[in-house]
């Protein structure tokens, strides 16, 4: 199964959109609810970073036997230093974004606790690809 | 302690999830900062918050939260209210600081995260 959702850049109303629908899906096929929520929460944090640092984005997910791969493709200025805004507390967020509730410096940090596999690439000026890995059944329940 | 409780102790009015009122909740955590909320990993955890938009209720989505108090007397959108509706999120106002209404829970039992 694949399906693809848009992310406006600095639409806070919609963000979390393709999460829930995300979050459906894996209900119904049954995913422990575990795995649902660290799959979800990957997700919606990588949905968020959309949302406060780039300006458009498309989600592709596909859901096979074993596991839901969920990527997001951004247009936007990029991460200059992947390394640096994995570490907790780094944060380029505005103001507008604080004031919505986000912007602390969680995000990638969390995403790469809750997901199984996580890679981030990016290119400075163009934009940044987020990666999620989820298996159904996860040997290594995190 | 139920919803009810809860509702009873901080003359808060429930706004939506009445019919499940008799929800037990054991633990609490307070924050208007979302990206802390995310990162809890305990279920069934009741938010104390002032943050009123959309993205509060996404979050508790997300996060498996099944009641959100609004403190500071903030009122919550219709949007809102349809999205935690969706979601069987029950939803209380109360009109005291999230200070207050903390210390008011921490004293009748409801147990820190951490
Ligand atoms: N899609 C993206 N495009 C451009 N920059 C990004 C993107 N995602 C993250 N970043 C950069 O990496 C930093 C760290 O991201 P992270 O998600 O960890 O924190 P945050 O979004 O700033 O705050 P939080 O996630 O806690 O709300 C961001 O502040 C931003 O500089
Ligand atoms: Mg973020």
């Amino acid at each position: 199964m694949h399906f693809e959702y848009q992310i406006e850049g600095g639409n806070f109303t919609r963000a979390g959109f393709a999460s829930s629908e995300i979050k459906k899906k894996l209900k119904q096929l049954n995913v422990d609810l575990g795995i649902v929520k660290r799959t979800v929460v990957a997700t919606y944090e990588a949905e968020v970073n959309v949302v406060a640092h780039a300006y458009s984005g498309t989600i592709y997910v596909d859901f096979d036997e074993e596991k839901v791969v969920i990527r997001l493709v951004d247009e936007g200025p990029g991460i200059p230093d992947i390394e640096q805004a994995m570490k907790e507390g780094f944060s380029t967020a505005s103001s507008t974004v604080r004031e919505m509730g986000f912007g602390a410096g969680m995000g990638l940090p969390n995403m790469k606790k809750n997901a199984d596999d996580l890679q981030v690439s990016s290119e400075v000026g163009k934009g940044t690809t987020v990666q999620i890995t989820m298996h159904y059944q996860n040997p290594n329940n995190k | 302690m139920t919803v009810e409780q809860i509702a009873k102790l901080l003359d808060a009015r429930i706004i939506c999830g009445e019919e499940r009122a008799d929800h037990e909740i054991d633990i609490a955590f307070a924050s208007d900062l979302m990206s802390d909320v995310l990162t809890l990993k305990e279920d069934n955890v009741l938010l104390i918050t002032g943050l009123a938009n959309m993205q509060t209720l996404r979050t508790a989505e997300m996060s498996d939260i099944q009641c959100i108090i609004f403190a500071r007397n903030k009122q919550i959108s219709e949007e809102m209210k349809e999205l935690a509706l969706e979601n069987d999120i029950t939803v209380l106002e109360c009109r005291y600081s999230v200070f207050r209404t903390c210390g008011i829970l921490y004293q009748a039992g409801i147990s820190p995260v951490f």
